[in-house]
C-alpha cells in the first residue's frame, strides 16, 4: 500500500464565483456539521435569495467500511455492525441479517420466533417513524410533538431492553431465534405500552396533521413523481408517498408477515406531507400488525433446532461435553456454511433493506453487500429541491429520513 | 399482480433477443442468475425495462465482487433486477479482466445507479464508460487504491494473535 497523496481536503470547499460577488447568486453550505441536517452530510447549495438554484452533495463523512469488514468477521459478529446502519430501527436490520443467513443455511424457524421478530421489527418501524414525523415538526418549528414522543420511544427502547439488554445498537436476537424467551416484564411493559401509545400517537396526529401552519409549510415542498421516484430506486415510505404500493412485508413475505391483515397507505404527490401522513398511518398498521401477532403469538420454542449455529445453554457447555464443543465452534466460528448466493430484504425504516451474501464455504461471508436504501434515493435530493427555498430544502430532507449511518456504511 | 413471470420464460426471451451474449445460467441460485457479455450489458439492462411483457423496470442493488484466483475475470459487476408489475427477481453479472476493468454505464437507463457505479468504482476500481461523473464517493479522493479488492487484508500484518494458522485454518 503506496503512501497517501497530499491531502486535499480543502478542494471541495467552493469558492466565490463572479456571480456571489455580483450579489446575485450566493454559495450556501449546508452541512456537514449543521442542526438541519441531523447527519453528517454536506451540501453545497448555489441560491438566488431564497430559491435553491442547484445542489451538489458530497458523502461519506462516516464511512467505515461495513462491507470490508464483514469479509473479516464470522457470520455471527455481523450482526452488531448491521446495528450502526439505520440506528433508528437497528432491531429490523439485525433481524434482516438473521434471515438472510438463516436463508443460506436452509434453517426452518419455528412459528413462534416469527411472531416474536414481527412484534420486535413492528416497534423498531413505530421508533424509527417516530423519530422522522416528530423532526419534519421540529423543521417547521413545532418542538412539542418532538418532546411528546420521544417519551413513546424511550418506552420502545425500554422494550429492547427487556428482551436484550442493550438500547440504541441493539444485536437483538440470534441466528435461529432469541437469546430468551419474552420475560413477565417484558409482557407488563408491553402491555402498557400498548394501552398507552394509540391515545398519544392520535394526539400527536391532532397537533400537526391538520395543523395550518404545518399544512402550508409541508405542502408541495420536495416533491418527487412516482416513475422518477422508482428511476432513483426508491422504496419504502418515500415511494408510497409517490403513490407507488411496493412493500416488501407484501410484496416478498418474510417472518410470517403473510399472516396478518394490514394496510399499505400511499401518498398522491410524493411531497413532505404525504410522505409525513404515510409515515403516520404505517405507524397506526404498525400497532395493528404488532397486536395481531401478539395475540395468536403460538406456543413453542424460542430458537431454532440448530446446534451448528445456535448457542446451547450455558448449563449445559459446562456440563455436556457436545454442547462445549458446538460452543467452542461457533464462538470461534468454525461451523461449516454451504457455498452459495443469496439474497434477502426485509422493510427497514426507509424500505427494502436487502443483504447480497456470497459465501464460499469459509467462516466468514466472501463478499457481503447491504443495500441501503438511504444511499440510494438521497441522490435524488438535488433535483427534489432544486426551484424550492431553503427551509423547503430543509423539510425535504428530514422528511426522506436520510440517516447518515446507512447512506456511509 | 397480472399473471406470474418464470424464470424460463425469460430465459428463453433474453436468449431469442440476444442470443451468444447471454453467455451462462448459473444453477442453484436463489433467483435467476445469467451472465451475460460485458459489452451487452446496458443494451440488456434497456430492453428488460422496456419489454413489453417482462418490464424487468427496477434495479435493486450493484455492485462489484473481486475473485482474485480467477484469472482473467477477476472483476465482477453484479445487477439485481426487479419486476415489480410481475414480482420477479433476476441477478446479470459481468466478468472482466483486472487490467482492463471497463464496463458501460447504466446511468442513461437507471438514473439511480449514478452512485451505485461510483461505489463501485471506489472500492473495486472498476470504470463505468459514459459515466457523468465517476469520482470516489465514499472515501477520501487522494486515496490511490480500491480497498474492497483481496490484496488489501483487513487486518495489521504485523499482528500475530490473529493469526489463522493457531485456528487450524
Amino acid at each position: 500500500m503506496s503512501k497517501l497523496k497530499e491531502e486535499k481536503r480543502f478542494e471541495n470547499i467552493p469558492s466565490l464565483s463572479q456571480e456571489t460577488i455580483d450579489g446575485e447568486i450566493a454559495t450556501l453550505n449546508l452541512g456537514p456539521t449543521h442542526p438541519a441536517t441531523h447527519g453528517i452530510f454536506q451540501n453545497i447549495l448555489k441560491v438566488d435569495g431564497e430559491k435553491i438554484l442547484s445542489s451538489e452533495q458530497t458523502v461519506g463523512y462516516i464511512h467505515r467500511a461495513f462491507e470490508k469488514l464483514s469479509e473479516r468477521r464470522p457470520y455471527h459478529q455481523i450482526t452488531p455492525i448491521t446495528d450502526r446502519l439505520n440506528y433508528c430501527s437497528s432491531p429490523i436490520n439485525n433481524m434482516g441479517w438473521h434471515m438472510t443467513v438463516e436463508k443460506l443455511i436452509g434453517a426452518e424457524i419455528p412459528k413462534r420466533v416469527q411472531y416474536m421478530r414481527v412484534i420486535i421489527m413492528e416497534l423498531a418501524r413505530i421508533a424509527d417513524h417516530l423519530i422522522c414525523n416528530s423532526v419534519i415538526g421540529v423543521d417547521t418549528g413545532a418542538l412539542t410533538g418532538f418532546t411528546y414522543v420521544f417519551q413513546e420511544r424511550e418506552k420502545i427502547y425500554e422494550l429492547y431492553e427487556e428482551i436484550c439488554g442493550a438500547r440504541l445498537t441493539t444485536n437483538i436476537g440470534r441466528i435461529g431465534g432469541f437469546e430468551r424467551d419474552f420475560t413477565p416484564e417484558f409482557h407488563r411493559k408491553f402491555q402498557e405500552f400498548m394501552k398507552k401509545f394509540p391515545k398519544v400517537l392520535e394526539e400527536f396526529d391532532g397537533l400537526l396533521s391538520r395543523n395550518r401552519i404545518f399544512m402550508d409549510r409541508t405542502k408541495g415542498a420536495g416533491p418527487i413523481s412516482g416513475e422518477r421516484a422508482l428511476e432513483y430506486g426508491f422504496v419504502g415510505p418515500n415511494l408510497r408517498a409517490a403513490g407507488v404500493d411496493y412493500d416488501v412485508r407484501v410484496m416478498n413475505p418474510y417472518s410470517s408477515y403473510e399472516d396478518f391483515d394490514f394496510i399499505i397507505p400511499v401518498g398522491v404527490n410524493g411531497d413532505t406531507y404525504d410522505r409525513f401522513m404515510v409515515r403516520q398511518e404505517e405507524m397506526r398498521q404498525s400497532m395493528n400488525i404488532i397486536k395481531q401477532a401478539y395475540e395468536n403469538l403460538p406456543e413453542g420454542d424460542y430458537h431454532a433446532d440448530i446446534p451448528d449455529f445456535y448457542l446451547p445453554p450455558k448449563e449445559e457447555v459446562y456440563n455436556n461435553m457436545e454442547a462445549l464443543i458446538y460452543h467452542f465452534k461457533i464462538v470461534m466460528g468454525e461451523t461449516p456454511v454451504p457455498v452459495g448466493e443469496v439474497y434477502h430484504s426485509v422493510e427497514g425504516g426507509n424500505g427494502e433493506l436487502g443483504y447480497y451474501l456470497i459465501s464460499d464455504g469459509g467462516r466468514t461471508p466472501y463478499r457481503l453487500q447491504f443495500r441501503r436504501p438511504c444511499f440510494i434515493y438521497y441522490q435524488a435530493y438535488p433535483e427534489m429541491i432544486t426551484g424550492q427555498t431553503i427551509s423547503d430544502a430543509v423539510l425535504t430532507l428530514s422528511s426522506l429520513n436520510v440517516i447518515a449511518g446507512e447512506l456511509d456504511a | 399482480m397480472s399473471k406470474e413471470l418464470n424464470p424460463e420464460l425469460v430465459l428463453e426471451k433474453l436468449k431469442a433477443q440476444f442470443g451468444e451474449s447471454i453467455i451462462k445460467q448459473e444453477e442453484g441460485s436463489d433467483m435467476l442468475t445469467l451472465e451475460v457479455a460485458r459489452e451487452k450489458i446496458k443494451e440488456i439492462i434497456s430492453w428488460l425495462k422496456n419489454d413489453p411483457e417482462l418490464q424487468v423496470s427496477f434495479l435493486t442493488l450493484l455492485g462489484g465482487v473481486h475473485y482474485p484466483k480467477d484469472e482473467g475475470r477477476e472483476l465482477a459487476v453484479v445487477y439485481h433486477l426487479h419486476s415489480l408489475i410481475h414480482n420477479f427477481r433476476m441477478r446479470l453479472k459481468v466478468f472482466m479482466s483486472i487490467g482492463q476493468p471497463e464496463v458501460p454505464t447504466i446511468t442513461d437507463v437507471y438514473v439511480g445507479a449514478n452512485w451505485q457505479e461510483r461505489e463501485t468504482f471506489d472500492f473495486y476500481g472498476i470504470r463505468f464508460k459514459g459515466h457523468p461523473n465517476l469520482t470516489r464517493i465514499l472515501n477520501e479522493d487522494s486515496m490511490d487504491y480500491h480497498p474492497l479488492r483481496k490484496e488489501y487484508h483487513l487486518e495489521d500484518g504485523t499482528r500475530e494473535d490473529k493469526d489463522d494458522r493457531f485456528f487450524g485454518r
